[in-house]
């Protein structure tokens, strides 16, 4: 068995230590709002905050995953990640949504550790994110609008 | 797709295979179809099926097309809302059985199904009469109730009152609502009475993506699910000649192995174990029948074939007379890659079967197709195939396989354990993006000839347009599609060029090939809006006129052709020079103009050419006329998104033959465009009283064409090959 935190919780799972966090998210505890979009951390649909910092579940074994604090889009609560989920949808900024929590969570900590970022910023920290959908536009536009919301006292 | 799907054989069958329908609900369809209202249990209203009124006042809009990021799950209860005054927040949306006696694409016949951005242009009568009908029962019930006219009560935001002071709820009139008849006829709303339509309704689906709560086929999870990952041949039309399955088995986790048409599943308790099964799979393929061209040999078919003339789409004067006689004649060769869908939700789906039928969890969109294949493959009727539409994780077609490939795969592994001990239970097969990027169904290879001619005063005199390329509705229930030798997906955009050319050909060579194709965001549309697009400013460019002048005067008949050039030329200051750049950089401006599933889009792309040969695509400026905008900002999203997945085939978009096997794998040589890549669009709507057409497809064709003729304004280099290459 191994033992993990996730959203502030205690679970145990019985997976191989080479199982990418991901499956055991997904198949083991089912939590589905982190998604498998290509296996090799290159359309980051999978990401999940690690100690804050955002990771790609797909390619993070369980085993390295073990004494983190990890976050998934389902336990994502913090005011940054609550700002960035309320401007998401004053924008409308999803389509088909399947790329949305990973973008969602990495704008989040984007946002944790810059309150007021750049277009180059979002760039930076969202190039990961790939969206077939193309709502590159919004998501940068909801970025900027959560930062404001944010700045103004996280009234969200 | 612009042709009305007809296909007698499948019409018949549907009529012999269709039992009566459950008769508890009311089609609106246009025509006699009228039947009894049903009540529901707990004090609801089910007037029609396409709404359910609850006594909780929910209005559940039953939505009937697929939800795959296009809108529909928005912009079709809107239409509802508005015809039955209900509010907004009381709005739910539920997704339609497989029933095409009431679910049927009113364009398709007797064929349940999305595609072709038909769900707007079908849905905007249809589901405005199912609220009318709705808020007429309610109506007539609140007027028996209160003793007063019908026409003297007012229904808004949800509430039906009426000037005595009389007012009561959806919820709270729900039960003798149903009492009521459904009404023979509806009046409905002049445009000037719109509440929702023209005005930015919230998405219905937008809280629950944001959460990660919205469920995908991916995210399906039933009791005792094995999930199954299959091994695909290497090349297409290679057969399992046999395997060893022990090291598979070996894996914990893995519970079955079982052989399939196409393949060899492993499944297991979860994704993982199923895909290290697959990968210690031992599979020796026969490879006999298996197609073993490359990308550089099926071309060079291809400018063989166009050498001889193939069946004519269009014709009118003479062209060979008019090329023969003209002073200078040109010609070019266009070029277009397979193109991979790569939604980045990878081809899934749930089967379970049972011993009275079969039932499937899908991001769903071809019903009818899909549920007649498997109730073949599996010898049940078709309305023993049960169809939950999930939303989709994008599809741009693939979802819509006309051959039903991945659900008859899944079906054939769950068939396969028939009689084991893992017999009846759902089986989820996921593919990997591997698989997903090599298992076929592609955008065709494409070959465009051109030849045209320019008079001396600058006129076009001829064009002359010759395609080669694979059918895609060929062999499927589609067929009826192709008429006279001609695939009418094939040449969409080009035999019916707009543009006033007095000697005019097209003609389409349709070679049969062992790769598997498919219809992809905008179809036919993806290959001839560039080849027309940029053939039209190579001749431009020859007869010396300004490519948004020229294409105005060629359009003279063509007014919202027009209207859109018009909108983005002047959106984009076409009139004033661009800006130049840095040292060392060179820019440059085109402009496109296309007509697609009966919208009509211009895009002015500005780009900017870096001194290595580099480029990136800085800001696009799109009109669109695509009749009543039902949800402006869902045609904004649209013509984005549409415009990003044009941009990305033309920049990257590539799949590659070597010897038959396809050498892409993911996307890291797949690329897709990302958000640092993305320029910046501005969209513009032409206000329409027009009945309203698709936006899915008609923003994506248009920026290709847009960006080579950019290209060309900037360096002078003319590119005919998709994905662009300057260097």
């Amino acid at each position: 068995m191994i033992a993990l935190n996730i959203n502030d919780r205690r679970v145990e799972v019985d997976a191989a230590p080479d199982t990418p966090l991901l499956w055991v998210l997904r198949d083991h505890l089912g939590l589905t709002g982190t998604k498998y979009g290509c296996g090799v951390a290159q359309c980051g649909a999978c990401t999940v905050h690690l100690n804050g910092a955002p990771a790609r579940a797909c390619m993070t074994p369980v085993s390295a995953a073990v004494g983190q604090k990890i976050t998934t889009i389902e336990g994502a609560k913090s005011k940054a990640a609550r700002a960035v989920m309320a401007a998401w949808e004053k924008l409308d900024v999803v389509q088909c949504g399947f790329c949305q929590p990973g973008q969602v969570m990495s704008a989040a900590a984007l946002l944790a550790s810059n309150p007021k970022p750049s277009d180059a910023d979002i760039d930076a920290a969202l190039a990961g994110n790939l969206c077939r959908c193309g709502t590159y536009q919004r998501i940068r536009a909801a970025i900027h609008e959560a930062a404001k919301t944010l700045s103004v006292g996280g009234k969200s | 797709m612009t042709t009305t799907i007809e296909n007698v054989s499948r019409r018949d069958f549907l009529k012999a295979g269709v039992v009566a329908g459950a008769g508890l609900t009311l089609g609106v369809w246009f025509g006699p179809h009228a039947e009894a209202a049903a009540t529901s249990a707990g004090g609801g209203i089910t007037p029609n099926a396409f709404v359910r009124i609850g006594a909780d006042d929910s209005v559940t809009v039953i939505v009937k097309h697929l939800e795959m990021g296009q809108g529909t799950y928005t912009g079709l209860p809107t239409l509802v809302a508005e015809e039955l005054d209900a509010a907004w927040s009381q709005i739910r949306v539920e997704g339609a059985p497989a029933d095409a006696r009431r679910y049927n694409n009113l364009f398709w016949g007797p064929a349940q199904g999305t595609g072709g951005s038909t769900a707007m242009g079908n849905s905007f009568e249809q589901m405005r009469r199912a609220g009318a009908a709705a808020r007429a029962m309610l109506v007539a019930a609140a007027a028996k109730e209160w003793q007063v006219p019908a026409a003297s009560i007012r229904v808004a935001q949800g509430v039906v009152s009426h000037a005595s002071g009389r007012k009561a709820t959806f919820g709270q009139l729900a039960a003798r609502a149903a009492e009521q008849e459904v009404p023979a006829e509806v009046k409905l709303k002049e445009p000037a009475e719109f509440i929702y339509i023209g005005k930015r309704a919230p998405r219905t689906d937008s809280r629950a993506k944001v959460r990660g709560t919205a469920i995908f086929t991916q995210d399906v999870r039933l009791p005792g699910m094995l999930t199954a990952v299959v091994a695909r041949p290497p090349r297409f039309g290679a057969r399992v000649k046999s395997f060893d399955a022990a090291r598979a088995k070996a894996v914990k986790g893995v519970v079955e192995v079982v052989a399939i048409p196409n393949g060899v599943a492993v499944l297991a308790k979860d994704f993982w174990s199923a895909k290290k099964g697959r990968d210690a799979l031992a599979v020796s393929w026969d490879e006999s029948g298996a197609f073993r061209l490359g990308t550089a040999e099926i071309l060079a078919q291809y400018r063989e074939l166009a050498k001889q003339p193939g069946a004519v789409a269009a014709e009118r004067g003479d062209v060979a007379k008019a090329l023969a006689g003209a002073a200078k004649v040109i010609e070019a060769d266009y070029e277009f890659p397979y193109l991979a869908h790569a939604a980045m939700e990878p081809l899934n789906c749930v089967v379970r079967l049972a011993d009275d039928g079969c039932e499937v969890w899908n991001g769903e969109q071809l019903q009818t197709v899909d549920q007649y294949a498997l109730a073949g493959l599996l010898g049940l009727k078709p309305e023993q195939v049960r169809l939950n539409m999930l939303y989709a994780g994008g599809s741009f077609g693939r979802r819509g396989n006309p051959k039903s490939d991945y659900l008859l795969e899944a079906a054939s592994i769950a068939r396969a354990l028939t009689g084991g001990p893992h017999a009846g239970k759902p089986v989820k097969m996921q593919w990997t993006r591997e698989d997903d990027m090599r298992a076929g169904f592609y955008r065709p290879l494409f070959l465009h000839r051109l030849k045209g001619a320019v008079d001396a005063d600058g006129n076009p005199l001829a064009w002359s347009q010759r395609l080669v390329g694979q059918s895609i509705v060929a062999g499927t229930a589609f067929e009826g599609m192709i008429k006279n030798g001609v695939d009418a997906t094939s040449v969409e955009g080009a035999a019916n060029l707009p543009y006033a050319i007095p000697h005019f050909r097209v003609d389409l060579h349709s070679p049969t090939l062992g790769v598997p194709v498919q219809w992809w965001r905008s179809v036919g549309s993806t290959h001839t809006a560039f080849a027309t697009e940029v053939f039209l400013d190579e001749l431009c460019h020859a007869a010396g006129k300004d490519p948004v002048a020229w294409r105005r005067e060629l359009l003279a008949a063509h007014p919202r052709h027009r209207g859109v050039l018009d909108l983005a030329a002047s959106q984009a200051g076409w009139d004033k020079p661009l800006a130049p750049g840095k040292a060392g950089e060179k820019r440059g401006r085109g402009i496109a103009v296309h007509e697609s599933f009966h919208s009509y889009v211009a895009e002015v792309a500005e780009v900017t050419v870096k001194a290595d040969g580099s480029f990136g695509v800085d800001r696009v400026v799109c009109a669109v006329d695509c009749g009543i905008a039902v949800n402006p900002d869902i045609v904004r999203a649209q013509m984005e998104g549409g415009i990003v997945f044009g941009l990305t085939a033309a920049l990257y978009g590539e799949v590659t033959l070597r010897e038959g096997q396809v050498e892409q794998s993911n996307f890291t040589d797949y690329p897709l465009l990302r958000v640092h890549e993305m320029p910046k669009i501005e969209v513009h709507i032409v206000a329409s009283n027009e009945k309203p057409t698709g936006v899915g497809e008609p923003g994506t064709p248009v920026i290709a064409p847009a960006v080579a003729n950019a290209l060309f304004a900037a360096t002078g280099k003319r590119l005919r090959s998709l994905p662009l290459r300057l260097s």
